[in-house]
């Protein structure tokens, strides 16, 4: 009976952390016989309530047109205002990332949230536009628990992917075919899957997309070549709808978002058999999302022991892990981007349209570090992290930083200290006694552990039982075994 | 006999399933220091202007493409009839006098990106324009000469971050500031004992692979910390990033350890606006930093075993834009430095100004070109493995 339970617990754990972004205190209250498929209702349920638009830009607050924003216009605009511009583009994509993050954190909806990450990684798109980027994360939130279909369409006419892709710059007679291209390789079929000619005629279909200096889409009538094109075996006088539908009538396009899915959300893939199936399901349900979550989210391989607690957390469900585990002051919130920057994973920065490869790729010997450290920082000490890599996308135009070396060997830093509410944390454990302590700290924090009991406990600190919990969660967390989920 | 102390002494060194395979990768042979080729690599990120580097002072279309930043022949130092070098770089004209320097022009890729990041990307990546890998082309040179080994200081890049370029799919190389900050940051008793008592069940899990990362960083940060005390520079370099970088490469060449290649960098060129004291700023500091480390390695004998080259993401346009700057563009050229060059001063013809691309220059050598004869002629790695293409090879190496 007790083992029955343990088990539901850490399958509990599993589906919090694959579905969300690990369990608060709350959710590991959940009662020890409800089923993962019962849990899995309830995140469910929980998602599918009203959605708020994130907004950290408008064109008001930006003082000037929307227009302005873009390349085109940016050219008629002073010095002064170019510079302002770039300085509100900048802290909005700060402000963007941060309010997200909050929301990953903090909002009930946590299978939306997860699920957006996804296509957010996805749909990667690399545009230096804020107003363009709330816009198209908005479409991802928004469509991340609907219908495949509306989705593509809508990422596909957003001003963001559209400008990301050069549709801008594809038309009649001059196609370019980066979209197209990407469209089918990167976003539904998968590459090998269509011809060198699939792409030249397709892209002649989405020729006229655009979209205007708001961000709004436009269809061009006079940049559209509206004659005929063959494409996936079929012709036509197609438009850029049409060739979507096509794609979406492959069944190799649902079996390729199948397998991201389950890459993404399982870390491995189970049987041809069960992928098969899955996709043929995701197929037959004309692309809903819902149903192919949850034809992963209630099977039982999903619970098997080579899946759980076997995927290394991206450094966005590391971040967000430990929010929902400790609170910390509300006012540090700058750590979360530095975090970003030195482990390799940007909100709204992928490092180009194939998205962030994750897996093993996350973990290096200075990203490792990163991680294996960064958890005494929520025991009030200051840590030095170093700095991260410049992005010149992001840093355009700004004078270079000739970087001279302090005196000392530790001149150069990124100084970061936190602070925790150990108070609030420790009180989760104040109903249990303490000779079951050591595993109730263990099994909250650690899906799955390899760690040898006599290390923790000579690691420890014992002089009280709030710093025992304190040192004993801040030393798991500083484990090989914390970066997994 | 200092490694095995270290050895000992360490209790990373027992009774762990890692052990046998460490074991393995520290008993490897030492390899021989005299003639060991090292590479070293220095970055110019950001997009560096190369017209305004190597400057064709001959070429009217030149002083008219760019009437507020165009150098005159005055304002340079001459290299040829044809061509002068930026007034900050003269430890660079005085290498390329003794017949140290050569110069390889109009180097790009076909379909060339203009963002920053994906033109870096692909630099990186060793890829086509279309084609994303997630893997670096030293990081494949990694896996290619480490396969089994757990150890990885063959490559080493001097930052506080590991670029896309040292990233292998099996192997993935070592950033460090410095040797000391590495090894105070590894050196740590609990990561040790986690390592050496862990229960890691299938070698080839996740987990498996974070702690052999773990247990190797502890290690390696540990070896070199060891390299890097025996024999130190004592040359004065510069007091800044690239001038501390390069020092500590020095002192590590001239130590016994494995390392082949050498990673470091030095930006923003970003140069949009005000380029001419920008360009000024950072070449100086290029300039003092390789001065001062090609004449430590001259003084250790070590110049001849020793090639540095430098590259960029992209040049810049040709015309100049209205902020005295200039903007994102294509082919640009690359600087070789070594005692042991087969081909000195200028390998191939400036950049022809009248057959340019919507403005831009057109490359004629493939940067993946440059890579291949690097790998084979100066590491003796297999190119073709490694870039997965078959290249033409250059003979300048």
């Amino acid at each position: 009976m007790q083992f029955r339970q343990m088990n539901s617990q850490k399958n509990q754990q599993h589906l919090l952390w694959r579905a969300g972004f690990g369990p608060s205190f709350q959710d590991l209250h959940y009662p020890g016989n409800k089923s993962p498929q019962d849990i899995y209702k309830d995140l469910f349920q929980k998602s599918q309530g009203e959605l708020q638009q994130l907004i950290v830009v408008t064109a008001t607050s930006l003082g000037i047109e929307k227009g302005e924003m873009m390349r085109s216009g940016i050219n008629t605009l002073t010095n002064e205002q170019k510079a302002k511009l770039r300085k509100l583009n900048r802290e909005g994509f700060k402000k963007l990332n941060l309010l997200w993050l909050d929301e990953m954190t903090n909002s009930p909806a946590q299978l939306r949230e997860k699920v957006a990450l996804f296509w957010h990684g996805h749909f990667a798109c690399r545009v230096n536009n804020i107003l363009h980027q709330q816009e198209l994360l908005h479409i991802i939130r928004t469509h991340a628990l609907g219908d495949f279909k509306t989705l593509l369409i809508e990422v596909s006419k957003s001003a963001a992917m559209l400008s990301f892709l050069n549709n801008q710059q594809n038309r009649k007679k001059k196609p370019n075919e980066n979209f197209a291209r990407e469209l089918m390789e990167l976003f539904t079929l998968g590459h090998g899957n269509y011809t060198e000619q699939d792409v030249k005629e397709s892209a002649r279909a989405f020729t006229g997309w655009g979209f205007k200096p708001g961000g709004e889409f436009v269809f061009r009538a006079a940049l559209h070549d509206g004659d005929q094109k063959t494409f996936l075996g079929e012709s036509g006088n197609f438009s850029g709808e049409d060739i979507i539908a096509i794609i979406l009538k492959q069944k190799q396009t649902a079996r390729f978002i199948t397998e991201k899915a389950i890459g993404f959300f399982a870390g491995s893939i189970p049987s041809e058999k069960i992928v098969q199936k899955i996709s043929d399901d995701f197929y037959s349900s004309s692309y809903s999302i819902p149903v192919l979550l949850a034809s992963i989210f209630t099977s039982t391989w999903f619970y098997e022991e080579k899946i759980s607690g076997n995927k290394i957390k991206s450094p966005v469900e590391w971040i967000i892990g430990i929010r929902r585990t400790i609170n910390l002051d509300e006012s540090q919130k700058d750590w979360q981007l530095i975090m970003q920057k030195l482990l390799g994973q940007v909100i709204f920065f992928p490092p180009n349209v194939a998205g962030w490869p994750g897996g093993t790729n996350w973990i290096d010997s200075s990203t490792l570090m990163y991680r294996l450290r960064f958890p005494i920082l929520l025991n009030g000490n200051t840590v030095d992290l170093g700095n991260p890599k410049n992005d010149d996308d992001l840093e355009m135009g700004r004078p270079a930083n000739v970087e001279k070396i302090k005196s000392g060997s530790n001149g150069i830093s990124n100084k970061l200290s936190l602070h925790a509410d150990w108070v609030a944390y420790t009180k989760h454990f104040e109903m249990i006694s303490r000779d079951k302590l050591m595993n109730a700290v263990r099994s909250s924090i650690l899906i799955k552990d390899h760690l040898d009991q006599a290390v923790l406990e000579k690691h420890v600190n014992r002089s009280s039982r709030e710093e025992y919990i304190r040192s004993l969660t801040i030393k798991l967390m500083s484990t090989p075994d914390y970066q997994l989920c | 006999m200092k490694r095995r102390k270290f050895l000992e002494g360490s209790a990373l060194f027992t009774g762990s399933i890692l052990v046998p395979r460490f074991l393995k990768a520290w008993e490897q042979p030492g390899i021989e220091k005299d003639g060991q080729k090292v590479l070293v690599i220095i970055q110019l990120s950001g997009g560096n202007d190369g017209l305004n580097t190597v400057i064709p002072v001959r070429n009217d279309i030149y002083y008219k493409s760019r009437p507020g930043i165009g150098i005159k022949p005055a304002d340079a130092l001459s290299l040829n009839d044809e061509a002068s070098i930026h007034s900050s770089l003269p430890a660079f004209r005085e290498l390329y006098n003794e017949g140290s320097l050569a110069i390889l022009s109009n180097v790009g890729y076909p379909n060339p990106d203009r963002s920053h990041f994906r033109s870096m990307d692909i630099w990186h990546s060793a890829s086509a324009s279309n084609e994303y890998l997630t893997t670096g082309w030293l990081g494949r040179y990694l896996d290619a000469m480490c396969s089994g080994c757990d150890h990885p200081s063959q490559i080493l890049e001097l930052d506080d971050t590991l670029g896309l370029a040292l990233k292998g799919k099996w192997n993935k190389g070592i950033a460090l500031r410095d040797p000391k900050r590495l090894f105070n940051t590894a050196r740590d008793r609990f990561y040790e004992e986690l390592a050496t008592t862990a229960n890691v069940p299938q070698l080839e899990s996740a987990a498996a692979y974070l702690y052999k990362t773990m247990a190797s960083t502890v290690s390696t940060a540990g070896y070199i910390f060891e390299q890097s005390k025996l024999r130190p520079s004592s040359h004065t370099y510069p007091q800044t990033k690239l001038g501390q970088s390069l020092k500590h490469i020095s002192g590590l060449i001239n130590s016994d350890i494995n390392t082949k290649v050498y990673y470091a960098e030095i930006g923003s060129f970003d140069s949009h606006a005000g380029q001419a004291s920008l360009q000024q700023r950072l070449f100086k500091d290029l300039n003092d930093a390789v001065a001062a480390f090609t004449s430590d390695l001259k003084k250790q004998n070590r110049f001849d075993n020793v090639l540095l080259f430098t590259f960029s993401e992209f040049g810049r346009r040709v015309a100049q834009n209205a902020s005295n700057g200039t903007d994102h563009g294509t082919a640009n050229n690359m600087f070789f430095i070594g005692g042991g060059l087969k081909q000195k001063g200028f390998i191939n013809a400036m950049p022809d100004l009248q057959n340019l691309q919507d403005g831009d220059l057109k490359y004629n050598v493939d940067f993946r070109d440059v890579y291949a004869i690097v790998l084979r002629q100066w590491l003796s790695a297999d190119d073709k493995g490694i870039l997965n293409r078959s290249s033409n090879y250059l003979r300048f190496i």
